[in-house]
């Protein structure tokens, strides 16, 4: 059982490799900007999803307001560079180490709720984090911040002339996020934490100290989801309250694990490859005359596969692995 | 500020407040008969207020003579609703709170897509009725009439809900079926067909709901969005589980958001709301009044 565990492990790293090389190989191949852009977004979402999945998923602790530390990292990393000009590098680090201490913060008081409490909790934080920034002046109120383009350099992280550095950044993101969940999954850490999601009180009589499981866990996924809305803060140079903070992003982080199997290692970036380029494609084929189509498609999707597929797009996979065995 | 802006306030955040009860009353009526959030609770409240604009724009009838119309015709579809998406999603047999709250939620989409593509995003709102911008007044204190009233059906719906889930053979079933329902399944009564007429009941509560806010409110595809959340607020401030938390988590939430109002800017209303629920529940996990 242990060899089989341990080779799967080994398989998983692998085949992670291999995709690796060939997504870094892809804009050889794939000049045209809009499909770069979705490459980018899709990336950058499998690596959000990642994060998002290693509270919720692994630990069971779902959260629908994961949008606030994409907010943090997104705006401390705009606003010490247009402000006080920090170079956004250490922007990043500041947003992820900013969110890791506030998701602490905030889970303090949250990890005592269960359930409906928590969800709605969550969702009500973000949404305060949001109504304050919308009225602070000083970061630009509803309006938001526009980041200066000062050139092309891997200094300040700004790119004009061509998507490829966004893209082999969102690559990196994606890699260490992935790298990360894989390394937890069999730590001490890994076991506590579907230990607390499956039952916390036998957890804890077991020993497995539940609320500090949950603290970790908050603080690991929301520093990487931190460092996420930095990087889109960069690509897209221009920021506002709703777009980095509205309920919409915590949704859309949680949707690529949710389709594609939520506490599995690949269902993010299975659900991230599949959902971006049709969320994207809809948009821009029948969503243009802003008639709502793309939503009633991915609304559509959203229902079908939850309902057919409750463990996600991956069990279809393993479905067929246990077949062939 | 003075004492009469004070007693102003808080008559109409009262009168808000018993409205807010009514919004949520489905949702805590189908939370505490199956456990399932529904995430579209919104989009239910935004297709009532669709139908009591159409009903208005297209057959003069008033949104008061219009709101049980449009509690009959949601009724219908809430059942459908449970028959079709529901029933499935409480039957996955892995992940089930998630499959629950996505399935609901790609609901929630797909009806805000549909409003876009048949209503366009226009903003709409019925722009003559009864009771539209007319207030009265007591004692020296103005009341709009529409909120007035829709507290009043509030009351009765709150009231009627009492009667009708502890003296009525449909409303025991309710209970039987909540409580156990493979046990209810023994003595021949039919757990899906409790659960649709659940889902059409909740549904037909946020009907009269929005007949009454298409009164004095826009009509637009997002808006539901704004109300949901203060929806489940409401719910969760009374309690899982409690119909009747809902109607006192209402009057909080409506107390609440008009204190706010007169400390803190407009736009940051709801923080108050936001805020009383973090310290209610930090202090009491269940809510007021709930029961898991």
């Amino acid at each position: 059982m242990d060899t089989h565990f341990a080779q799967r492990r080994r398989r998983d790293l692998i085949m992670a490799g291999c995709l690796t090389v060939i997504a870094a190989l892809v804009p050889l191949f794939v000049k045209d900007v809009y499909v770069q852009n979705i490459m980018v977004l899709t990336l950058m979402y499998a690596a959000l999803s990642q994060s998002w999945n290693i509270l919720s998923g692994y630990c069971g602790q779902i959260s629908l307001g994961h949008a606030l530390y994409f907010g943090l990292g997104a705006y401390t990393t705009a606003l010490l560079f247009t402000k006080f000009g920090v170079l956004p590098w250490f922007g990043m680090l500041a947003g992820g180490a900013i969110s890791a201490v506030i998701a602490m913060a905030l889970g303090y008081p949250c990890f005592r709720l269960r359930g409906h409490y928590f969800v709605i909790a969550t969702i009500v934080i973000a949404e305060i984090a949001l109504l304050l920034i919308q009225n602070w002046d000083w970061a630009g109120a509803a309006l938001g911040i526009d980041i200066p383009v000062r050139g092309d350099s891997w200094l300040k992280f700004q790119f004009t002339r061509s998507k490829l550095p966004y893209f082999y950044f969102a690559l990196a993101l994606a890699c260490i996020a992935w790298l990360v969940t894989w390394w937890l999954e069999d730590s001490k850490w890994g076991y506590w934490w579907r230990a607390v999601k499956d039952n916390p009180d036998a957890a804890e009589s077991l020993g497995v100290v539940v609320f500090n499981s949950k603290m970790g866990a908050a603080a690991v996924s929301a520093f990487l989801v931190a460092v996420g809305g930095s990087f889109y803060a960069q690509f897209v140079s221009y920021i506002d309250p709703e777009s980095v903070m509205g309920f919409q992003f915590s949704l859309l982080m949680a949707l690529p694990a949710v389709l594609g199997g939520i506490g599995t290692l690949w269902g993010p970036v299975l659900g991230a490859v599949i959902l971006i380029p049709l969320t994207e494609l809809t948009r821009s084929f029948v969503g243009g005359s802003g008639r709502g189509v793309d939503l009633i498609v991915y609304g559509t999707l959203i229902v079908l596969i939850s309902l057919a597929l409750p463990r996600g797009l991956v069990s279809v996979f393993s479905l067929r692995k246990e077949a062939a065995r | 500020m003075t004492a009469e802006t004070i007693i102003q306030s808080l008559a109409s955040g009262l009168l808000m407040g018993l409205l807010y009860g009514l919004i949520a009353a489905g949702l805590a009526l189908i939370f505490g008969l199956m456990d399932v959030v529904n995430f579209a609770h919104g989009e239910f409240l935004m297709i009532a207020m669709y139908a009591t604009f159409f009903l208005f724009a297209y057959f003069a009838i008033d949104p008061l003579l219009a709101a049980p119309l449009v509690a009959a015709a949601l009724f219908v579809f809430g059942a459908v609703v449970y028959l079709l998406v529901v029933r499935f999603a409480v039957r996955a047999k892995a992940n089930a709170g998630m499959v629950q709250i996505f399935s609901t939620f790609g609901l929630a989409i797909v009806m805000r897509g549909l409003a876009q593509f048949f209503f366009t995003p226009d903003y709409r709102s019925v722009t003559h009725s009864w009771l539209g911008g007319k207030t009265v007044s007591v004692a020296g204190i103005y009341l709009p009439e529409p909120q007035l009233v829709g507290a009043l059906v509030s009351v009765v719906a709150f009231i009627a809900l009492y009667f009708f889930i502890h003296r009525t053979d449909f409303g025991r079933a309710l209970e039987a079926t909540r409580e156990d329902a493979g046990a209810v399944a023994l003595v021949g009564i039919d757990k899906n067909k409790v659960f649709a007429l659940g889902w059409g009941l909740g549904a037909a509560l946020v009907g009269l709901a929005g007949a009454i806010m298409a009164i004095f409110f826009y009509v637009y595809p997002d808006v539901g969005a704004s109300f949901a959340l203060i929806a489940y607020v409401t719910v969760a401030l009374g309690g899982f589980g409690s119909v009747f938390g809902a109607f006192a988590g209402g009057i909080i939430v409506g107390l609440v958001e008009a204190t706010t109002a007169l400390i803190l800017p407009p736009s940051l209303k709801s923080v108050g709301i936001y805020a009383v629920y973090l310290l209610i529940v930090f202090i009491r996990p269940r809510g007021l009044f709930g029961s898991m």
